[in-house]
């Protein structure tokens, strides 16, 4: 049920303007959580990573964002939803260097370096659901051989 | 944007929109070649976040200063900023740093003597 | 099916509830006397009673629920805390896990005898089905309780071990400027993560221009770890830092060779005092051997 108390929300994604939203909704949700500092600003740049590709690549969409507990830790999920053309590549979206749209080519990938858990559904045609998570207190985990 | 001497000093706060950084890009550009400045500091260590997207355009803000003869010292950057940036897989290879913007006005300084044959170039006139 | 007569009326975990309701003071008089209630609350008798009530309303309202076997049962969260505080007591005491969860056992007796007191008219059948029900509600209870307990446990661990990382993380200032971490054991990526965020803190702290990482003390590189250090190199340089890797032994630099490892742009040094050497050298500090000009200083 989307409210907007605590960290439960769901947010518009349709501008410039709702990245800025975004971005401070989720340094609020974690720091109320108890995430450190680096892991604050690491979940945040993921958010506005995430949030970007749902403007520039799916034309739009929402963010929702929610608490998980598991097996007594805290975290914080983000989910972001488009029905924009969807992603016939997941693979070759998620390398570095890959883009469509004038970034660096970071978004996915970086994203999902900044994260503990990342999925990613998305069927050309119907759009594309990126779901993030990231644990209160848990070691980064370590980066796969690139 | 201030200008001290031949430095054009920028400082950046808070949560920036994509737009204000686009257009802090093109004023440089523009300033840069019309007023002739031989550095810019862009103090970020009022900045939370650096994204892919600020950090492409502080890394072309550094080329294009480059290619007009000047050069780019971003300043201050913060630790979890730093340690987000390398995560995320963005070293910013071509963007010179420092820590204070005393330091930076250094470095600058100790760059500047390539430059001075241009600037000689320019009190003779 | 018509309601039956009151007093023996609906199903056991019914029974066990309004009993529970019932009987809540007398239930709570006789647990305030009990090891566990008695060696927390020490100085009132009053207070442990009290604690004992909202146990006791806790259980009814879990057996309202008809949840008797769950341990996440919505009424145990009110008494949550106060159990964990009660557990943590124990533990502090010198008991151990097992000691008290015989303690926690020991609660059951009294208001066992107090329900079968309760139902002298009741069939065998009916009293044995509520007996039971009440057992299986105070071992949920015991469940509660020892969960609690191992989480504290585990929180307790987790800060200690945070602690230790911060202990074995110092930061050395060498020079005006310059900032030294010796890493001493396994670099896994926890551990790599305190020291970056140590390292690039004390840069800001003291303004250092040059950080010298020496691993002299870590016993082996693989990639991970030599991705941890280009890593934080990577940071401190982002910031405005030179960052030195130091400390590199000939057997380690052999086998980073084979694994086929490099540190990239990394600046590296075979001794931390070579790493001083360099960054003086930078900062266009010299060094005079006091012997050439005769003077002594000692």
């Amino acid at each position: 049920m989307p409210t907007t108390a605590g960290a439960q929300a769901r947010l518009p994604i349709r501008s410039d303007m709702d990245l800025v939203w975004v971005r401070q909704h989720v340094r609020q949700a974690a720091a109320q959580l108890g995430f450190g500092l680096v892991d604050q600003t690491k979940l945040v740049t993921a958010a506005s990573e995430l949030a970007r590709n749902t403007l520039v690549y799916g034309g739009g969409g929402t963010m929702e964002t929610e608490t998980v507990t598991e097996s007594g830790t805290q975290g914080l999920r983000l989910t972001f939803s488009d029905e924009g053309p969807g992603i016939a590549d997941l693979e070759q979206a998620l390398s570095d260097g890959f883009t469509s749209g004038g970034g660096l080519g970071m978004g996915l990938g970086g994203a999902r370096r900044l994260v503990h858990d990342f999925s990613i559904e998305s069927d050309p045609g119907t759009g594309t659901t990126v779901r993030v998570t990231s644990w209160v207190g848990r070691a980064p985990r370590p980066r796969e051989e690139s | 944007m201030l200008r001290l001497g031949d430095v054009l000093l920028v400082t950046l706060q808070g949560d920036l929109h994509d737009s204000t950084a686009q257009q802090l890009q093109q004023d440089l550009a523009e300033t840069i070649s019309s007023s002739g400045a031989r550095g810019v500091v862009i103090d970020i260590s009022g900045v939370e976040i650096v994204d892919s997207f600020l950090g492409r355009v502080l890394a072309e803000i550094a080329g294009q200063t480059e290619l007009l003869a000047a050069r780019t010292v971003v300043v201050g950057m913060r630790p979890a900023v730093a340690i987000t940036l390398v995560e995320l897989g963005l070293t910013l290879p071509g963007v010179h740093t420092a820590l204070s913007t005393e330091v930076a006005m250094e470095l600058l300084a100790e760059h500047a003597p390539s430059h001075r044959y241009g600037g000689l170039r320019r009190e003779s006139l | 099916m018509p309601d039956q007569a009151e007093g023996t009326a609906g199903s056991p975990t019914h029974e066990v509830r309004d009993f529970l309701r019932r009987r809540r003071e007398q239930i709570a008089q006789r647990w305030a006397d009990e090891p566990l209630f008695r060696a927390v609350f020490t100085v009132s008798r009053d207070e442990a009673v009290e604690a004992g009530k909202a146990v006791v309303d806790a259980l009814a309202q879990v057996a309202d629920a008809a949840r008797v076997e769950d341990p996440d049962a919505a009424g145990f969260t009110t008494v949550r805390e106060q159990l964990a505080r009660m557990g943590a007591a124990r533990s502090r005491a010198g008991l151990s896990t097992a000691q008290v969860s015989g303690e926690m056992a020991a609660l059951r007796p009294p208001v066992e005898n107090l329900l079968l007191a309760d139902l002298p008219d009741a069939s065998a059948e009916h009293s044995r089905a509520c007996v039971t029900t009440l057992s299986v509600l105070m071992g949920t209870l015991r469940v509660v309780v020892m969960q609690t307990a191992l989480s504290e446990g585990q929180a307790l661990i987790d800060r200690q071990r945070l602690q230790l990382l911060e202990v074995a993380t110092p930061v050395i200032k060498l020079w005006d400027g310059i900032v030294a971490v010796p890493l001493i054991g396994t670099l896994d990526s926890a551990r790599s993560q305190v020291v970056m965020e140590t390292l690039l803190e004390s840069i800001v702290e003291q303004q250092a221009r040059y950080a010298i990482l020496d691993i002299t003390g870590v016993p082996t590189v693989d990639s991970l770890v030599a991705q941890h250090l280009m890593k934080t190199v990577a940071a401190a340089r982002l910031m405005g830092a030179e960052c030195i890797v130091s400390g590199i032994r000939p057997a380690i630099a052999q086998t980073m060779v084979h694994l086929g490892l490099d540190l990239g742009t990394v600046v590296t040094r075979a001794s931390l005092a070579d790493a001083l050497g360099y960054v003086l050298h930078q900062l266009g500090v010299g060094i005079v051997n006091p012997g050439t000009n005769g003077t002594v200083t000692r």
